[in-house]
């Protein structure tokens, strides 16, 4: 069955998505969930919170509330709330009970913004999806919210989309793209997640260019192309050589006004090693040890993404079993993925650690290198 | 006084003992997660059944927490899911989906569990899921395994609390056994009760066998529980747990309150040997013992702020009474609720003490506390995190501790929690104390 895993873990769900996404920007989150949602959030999937505070809660819904359907409660609490933290905006967003019971988000968040006066936006998490949807319907709302019409662009201006923790682990990765683009001619207006605050968020309609590091930050750069004409490239500066055609890419995009997707951009020569992850990031990854080493892999993405953002080659595969049946069927010399996947590979295949945060949360956080503009060996 | 950062109002946060109502001193609203994780969740109590498996069935968000759980104790094989979407939970093939999924997920384990703890969440309450029919079902299919219905419900917070109804399903796998009046069950517990309690001695000393869970070695031994005289349980949340199994299998239940009061614990103990049929000798050298230790650890802390918070012990208030009346400055009481167990001291100690501030641990601003400069005691894991604390007891649920021995001990970890801070950031945050710890935290 698609939806049964006999031992692996899950991903971090849309909700933690929304609140790490939401983070840093000086916002208030309000989860519409009894507690088992912000408290996975908080242990499993949140890494800042003893360097940096942050708003973030939840309604503690109870079964009366749920089955009579008391909105008004939450409505008063969040407002109450505002009015004693004062924060910068306020999201709402839902858990598996509001989404059986019909809640109304849009409507709500309306209410609470004409009694607070404090910009207010709906999120439509439950709970079922991935991270990446709920982080990328938050930077989706916050480029509608902030990311306002600017006259003058910066032809250097780069938006780095799709930054949270749950792909970019605290050990430097962020930091080590804005240097690289840095060191590259370009200059960062903001940085969707991680490492800005609402006042850079509002001047990213200047920028020449978005670059797309996971597929989070997807919707964003759509709605940015659209409204603002910027065009995007999708990629991760793993390695030397892709980073350096990434580069390129983000050149020509900021020159041209096309969106590229380098992650995408592989051979698919046959392949004895697999690399299970985010496309964006898993894609640049591939690529980048296709260009430095010669050596091809295969993604086997478990994720939401989009078709063009894999090579024809990649996998889409959601459900351990499905996973299971392709590595064994590809019999891969060894895989590049999160460790917790050891337990699904044939007999005999080598794992390549690569601990993916939004997978198995604090379990090898220490472990997770940064690869940013690097030398790849590390890993292999 | 602790005060709180930014545009908050400190006088809403804080209650005076005297001003506060049981037995719900706030105002319920939007709540903050402190990030102190030592208290056991249901996915570590399940744990404690020797040889069962459990099995999740729920949304990804909820999945999540249960799994990690899991993987962080380095007990992934010990646990498998089934994840729920939208269109399961309105296609009419609930119930099939589940039967199928925990059949599959049977038919791939490596090894064969006695038992199988299959947990369902608020959702499926909600839509009216008919459990039954699927225990029927595995249970046909799978006639050497025994199922338990257990509930991720975290909905639930005005009827019975999850990690109560944890405890009662814990022991659902039971079945009836001829009643042996020599043994005794203390149930509930998620870590044994301290060896050298006056309460295991009584036990010992008068030669009951004596089952908990925690101390099973097996599943067989597990299941002899059934043949209890006598269910003994002293946490709150075990409570219902030992009445469901004494009406169940015809022994006897006795709760013994966690108490801090002298003379409580010996009607405690008076209560047990009368239960029990064997004589009750008095307790004189025992409260002694708990009395030096109480004055040898004022001798050490004077009049140094103590914080008490409410998963430390199962009765803050009458911890902290205790301490007061010893000359201990307790100052900070962390707790959401008041037990009906706790109620009179709670009442006595806003009567002598009325300056005492009791704090949520949940509130929204309580994330921006600032705690007063100068060192401060806390005992246990939140009132540490908000007193931003390095000195600490670090214990959950009584840490096993009972009656005078436990007062002895629980001053003696007073004084070393004084003398030798702790990397409070490094030791919170481990998730299930006394647990092993796979997590690699920052």
């Amino acid at each position: 069955m698609k939806n049964v895993s006999k031992i692996i873990p899950c991903y971090a769900a849309d909700t933690s998505g929304v609140c790490s996404a939401l983070y840093e920007f000086g916002g208030m989150i309000a989860v519409h969930d009894a507690s088992g949602c912000n408290s996975t959030y908080s242990t499993h999937d949140e890494p800042r919170w003893y360097d940096m505070k942050s708003k973030i809660y939840i309604s503690a819904l109870t079964e009366m509330d749920a089955v009579l359907g008391n909105d008004r409660k939450l409505i008063d609490d969040i407002c109450s709330a505002a009015q004693k933290l004062s924060p910068e905006f306020i999201a709402l967003c839902g858990s598996p009970m509001p989404m059986m019971t019909g809640v109304d988000f849009d409507a709500l968040a309306e209410e609470i913004r004409r009694r607070t006066g404090i910009k207010t936006i709906p999120l439509h998490t439950n709970g079922m999806h991935s991270y990446l949807t709920g982080a990328g319907e938050a930077f989706l709302s916050l480029a509608k919210c902030f990311a306002g019409e600017c006259s003058q662009t910066n032809g250097q201006g780069v938006n780095i989309l799709g930054a949270t923790p749950l792909d970019f682990a605290l050990n430097g990765s962020v930091e080590s793209i804005k240097k690289w683009l840095a060191d590259e001619g370009f200059t960062v207006v903001s940085c969707f997640g991680m490492g800005s605050d609402l006042t850079e968020i509002s001047q990213a309609a200047t920028a020449a260019v978005n670059l797309v590091i996971s597929y989070s930050g997807f919707p964003a750069a759509e709605y940015m192309k659209d409204k603002f004409g910027i065009p995007y490239v999708c990629g991760v500066p793993v390695g030397r050589t892709f980073s350096e055609r990434l580069a390129r890419s983000l050149r020509t995009a900021a020159g041209g006004g096309k969106c590229v997707y380098p992650c995408a951009e592989r051979s698919d020569s046959p392949s004895e090693l697999c690399i299970i992850g985010e496309s964006v990031f898993a894609g640049s990854l591939a690529a980048a040890l296709s260009a430095d080493f010669g050596i091809s892999a295969q993604v086997i993405c478990p994720l939401d993404t989009e078709g063009f953002l894999l090579a024809e080659n990649d996998l889409r595969l959601a459900s351990e079993e499905d996973i299971e049946n392709a590595l064994a069927q590809i019999s891969p010399k060894a895989v590049i993925s999160d460790p917790l996947y050891k337990y699904i590979f044939p007999r005999g295949t080598e794992l390549y650690a690569l601990p993916h945060y939004a997978f198995s949360g604090r379990c090898f956080a220490k472990s997770i290198p940064n690869l940013i503009n690097r030398n790849l060996k590390e890993l292999l | 006084m602790i005060r709180t950062l930014g545009s908050t109002d400190e006088n809403t946060l804080g209650i005076r003992l005297a001003d506060a109502q049981y037995p719900t001193p706030f105002k319920s609203g939007l709540e903050y997660n402190p990030p102190a994780r030592g208290v056991w969740n249901i996915v570590h109590t399940g744990m404690l059944v020797p040889q069962a498996h459990q099995i999740f069935v729920c949304a990804q968000g909820c999945l999540r927490g249960v799994i990690l759980t899991a993987a962080e104790m380095n007990a992934l094989d010990r646990m498998s899911w089934v994840s729920v979407e939208e269109n399961d939970m309105f296609d009419g093939t609930m119930e099939r989906d589940i039967i199928d999924g925990v059949t599959e997920i049977l038919g791939k384990l490596t090894y064969k569990p006695r038992a199988v703890l299959l947990f369902l969440s608020c959702i499926h309450l909600f839509a009216g899921c008919d459990f039954g029919v699927i225990l029927d079902e595995l249970r046909v299919r799978f006639p050497n395994i025994d199922f338990a219905d257990c509930y991720m419900t975290p909905t639930m917070r005005k009827s019975i609390t999850p990690d109560a109804k944890m405890r009662i399903q814990l022991y659902d796998m039971l079945r009836p056994l001829p009643i042996n009046k020599r043994s005794v069950s203390i149930i509930g517990n998620d870590r044994p009760t301290d060896e050298s309690s006056e309460l295991m001695k009584i036990l010992r000393t008068n030669g009951f066998t004596v089952y908990d869970i925690t101390l099973c070695g097996d599943y067989d031994e597990y299941l002899k529980t059934a043949e209890s005289g006598l269910y003994i349980t002293y946490l709150p949340a075990a409570k219902l747990s030992g009445e469901r199994l004494a009406s169940r299998f015809g022994g006897e239940h006795l709760h013994l309150p966690a108490y801090f009061d002298f003379d409580l614990i010996e009607e405690n103990y008076k209560q047990l040997c009368e239960r029990l049929g064997v004589s009750a000798h008095g307790f004189s050298e025992e409260k002694s013992l708990a009395e030096n230790r109480l004055k040898s650890a004022l001798s050490v802390i004077g009049d140094t702020p103590i914080a008490v918070d409410f998963t430390a012990v199962t009765l803050p208030f009458g911890l902290a009474e205790l301490l007061c009346k010893y000359g201990f400055n307790v100052r900070y009481i962390f707790s959401d609720v008041i037990l009906p167990d706790d109620r009179n001291a709670f009442e006595r100690l806003a009567e002598s003490r009325p300056d005492i501030m009791l704090y949520s641990a949940v509130n929204t601003e309580m994330e921006f506390f600032e705690p007063e400069s100068g060192k401060i005691l806390a005992i246990g894991q939140k009132a540490a995190f908000y007193c931003q604390t390095d000195y600490f007891v670090d214990i959950v649920a009584n840490g096993g501790y009972y009656g005078f021995s436990g007062i002895a001990k629980t001053a003696d970890l007073m004084v070393r929690a004084f003398t030798e801070p702790k990397d409070r950031r490094e030791v919170i945050r481990h998730k299930g104390w006394g647990l092993c710890c796979n997590a690699q935290l920052n």
